[in-house]
């Protein structure tokens, strides 16, 4: 009897540490097939011309495989992102965490959950028909579908993941910190910027990489709006990011071009897993406090 | 307009005479006050504006028509009812795989693991799925499930590749709930001579219910909002299929054809067809969906939270 039921604990037990166990399996499944259909056209085209041609030409008779341009996109694209979205965020967040009257931080939070729970197709759907018209009037350009109007859909589309996660580092700031800067006679606005705001540093700091993350893996919103030609970036001309660049010629590719599109995915795969390395550093830093 | 600002931060300025102040800090504290007030403003304003936009251009094209038929070039109508179908089946489908993953994994890592390296590597493979975008689960997805599997392009590779998207939030969640169940619980179950399977079972995962509902709900959000994963794994068909029907005497499962859900159709109208119409009131049904999920979420939260202090 004794010995039945521990053999049926080590079977539940077994059963439980495999389900532990998917979550790895997972990564490593999705590393593994990445790495081993992206590498043999990164070897047929050559790493540099790869990486920094300057030319994407996979349907012409010659074709050339170059994705400087989709990755100075991504740069471009998710840096405009972050200087737009970050500010806003920022203060957002240092508002309703220390200076906001309760209804209005409630109402605030709602408006941002909903913000962040919009499909990304929406927000493609009405920056093409608002921001892009918008954009195309307003600076007299022929069309409005640029790396301009990705930039602002990026930057609206990371305000939630930017502002919940510096709300949640300043909420956690010690209140003795703050005590003891208004007691030495600040007021409540410097003490929050020149005190809890440097208290919750590595907070702020994760969240922009969060941000970042977002903004260099969004796909659909940005393929709606920013035209989707492979040019070097230009504020105001069309382009096309690496996430883009995957999903827009994936349907029809065959051969070497449909490789290349996996060695694009890798490239952007390994850009996010440096994201990943530097969000895990600045959370655990902060934990360490 | 600094007046309207002076009332949302719910202080009024303070006049120079009466606090004594230098006026640079004077300046730095309305500077920072103003640009606070702005900043909460413009992301409320943004929202309500997307939320307006959308409903006043997609109500207006919502009709019973177009939610209850396929579409047909012969009657030149455009329906979505197949889109709708689809999103329930990758749904379910996605759920009913994912829940007893996710919730197994989470009861392995706060009842089980004895080895915090293996705890550690378990975590640190959840945050890195957490933050994989979603256009490579879509692109692995279409080489492993498609593919290697032979799935094709259908229903149940989408629901797969979704339900390793969202391992990681009903991990989480639930794991987050687990770890509020109090020790004593588990102490006293022993206590009284019960095995650890009988004690998970029986006094440990009846109070994990809230994560787990939390972990569904924003699954669901997730999954109802999810695009670029699916254009490669369950495609753009917009053919009606049942569930479960019988199709030359064999038992058959719409999950194995292809097919839309309803980001993929707005995409699909919006950017391939110029059907801008059909795009909003899809686009307007999804807005509808995501404030219902943010409302449940809210009240389920509300609901435990009461019962816990209780």
């Amino acid at each position: 009897m004794k010995n039945k039921s521990r053999i049926f604990e080590n079977i539940v037990h077994g059963i439980f540490l495999i389900l532990g166990l998917i979550t790895v399996g997972c990564v490593l499944l999705i590393t593994v097939y990445l790495i081993v259909s992206g590498i043999p056209a990164i070897r047929e085209i050559g790493i540099f011309n790869f990486l920094f041609g300057k030319k994407w030409a996979s349907t012409a008779a010659t074709p050339s495989y170059g994705i400087l341009p989709f990755i100075m996109t991504s740069v471009y694209g998710t840096a405009g992102a972050i200087v737009l979205g970050v500010p806003v965020g920022f203060l957002t967040a240092v508002y309703l965490a220390k200076l906001a009257p309760k209804k209005v931080k409630a109402v605030v939070e709602t408006a941002v959950k909903l913000l962040a729970g919009i499909p990304s197709v929406v927000y493609g759907l009405v920056g093409m028909l608002v921001l892009v018209p918008a954009i195309k009037s307003i600076f007299g350009i022929p069309d409005g579908a640029s790396l301009f109007a990705a930039i602002i859909v990026l930057a609206v589309m990371i305000l939630p993941s930017i502002i919940s996660v510096s709300m949640t580092a300043l909420e956690s700031v010690p209140n003795e910190y703050e005590d003891a800067s208004l007691a030495l006679g600040a007021t409540p606005v410097e003490t929050y910027f020149k005190v809890s705001v440097p208290a919750a540093k590595s907070g702020i700091a994760a969240a922009v990489v969060l941000g970042v993350g977002r903004a260099i893996g969004e796909a659909m919103a940005v393929m709606m709006v920013s035209g989707n030609a492979a040019n070097m970036p230009s504020i105001f001309k069309s382009v096309r990011f690496l996430t883009t660049a995957v999903a827009s010629e994936m349907s029809y590719s065959s051969g070497l071009q449909r490789q290349a599109l996996f060695s694009i995915a890798l490239v952007l795969f390994l850009f996010i897993m440096l994201i990943n390395a530097a969000l895990n550093f600045f959370l655990k830093h902060d934990k360490e406090k | 307009m600094d007046n309207s600002i002076a009332a949302v931060t719910g202080t009024a300025v303070r006049t120079p005479e009466k606090s004594g102040m230098s006026p640079r800090r004077i300046a730095y504290i309305v500077t920072m006050k103003i640009l606070m007030g702005a900043s909460a403003v413009f992301t409320c304003t943004i929202t309500l504006f997307i939320i307006c936009y959308v409903f006043f251009k997609g109500i207006p094209n919502i009709s019973w028509e177009l939610l209850s038929t396929s579409p047909s070039y012969l009657a030149d109508r455009i329906g979505i009812l197949p889109d709708i179908a689809n999103t329930l089946y990758i749904l379910i489908a996605a759920l009913v795989i994912v829940l007893p993953l996710g919730v197994g994994a989470a009861v392995y890592l706060t009842e089980y693991a004895q080895n915090k390296k293996l705890v550690g590597i378990i975590e640190y493979a959840a945050e890195t799925l957490s933050g994989i975008p979603s256009i490579i689960y879509g692109l692995v997805g279409m080489l492993f499930f498609c593919q290697f599997l032979g799935f094709q392009t259908s229903l149940i590779a989408g629901a797969l590749t979704l339900v390793v998207m969202n391992l990681p939030t009903i991990m989480r969640t639930t794991q987050e709930s687990l770890k509020t169940v109090p020790q004593s619980y588990r102490e006293g179950a022993f206590g009284l001579g019960a095995g650890k399977w009988r004690v998970i079972r029986t006094v440990v995962l009846p109070d994990c219910v809230d994560g787990v509902i939390t972990g569904c709900i924003l699954s669901v959000g997730r999954i109802l909002g999810e695009s670029a994963a699916l254009l490669f794994t369950a495609g753009f068909a917009h053919t009606l299929n049942g569930f479960i029907s019988f199709q030359n005497g064999a038992l058959t499962t719409g999950l194995s054809s292809s097919g839309s859900t309803l980001t993929v159709a707005l995409y699909v109208y919006a950017k391939e067809q110029g059907e801008f119409e059909i795009a909003f009131a899809i686009a307007a049904i999804l807005m509808i969906l995501t404030m219902l999920i943010n409302l449940s979420a809210a009240a389920v939260g509300r609901y435990f939270n009461k019962r816990r202090s209780s």
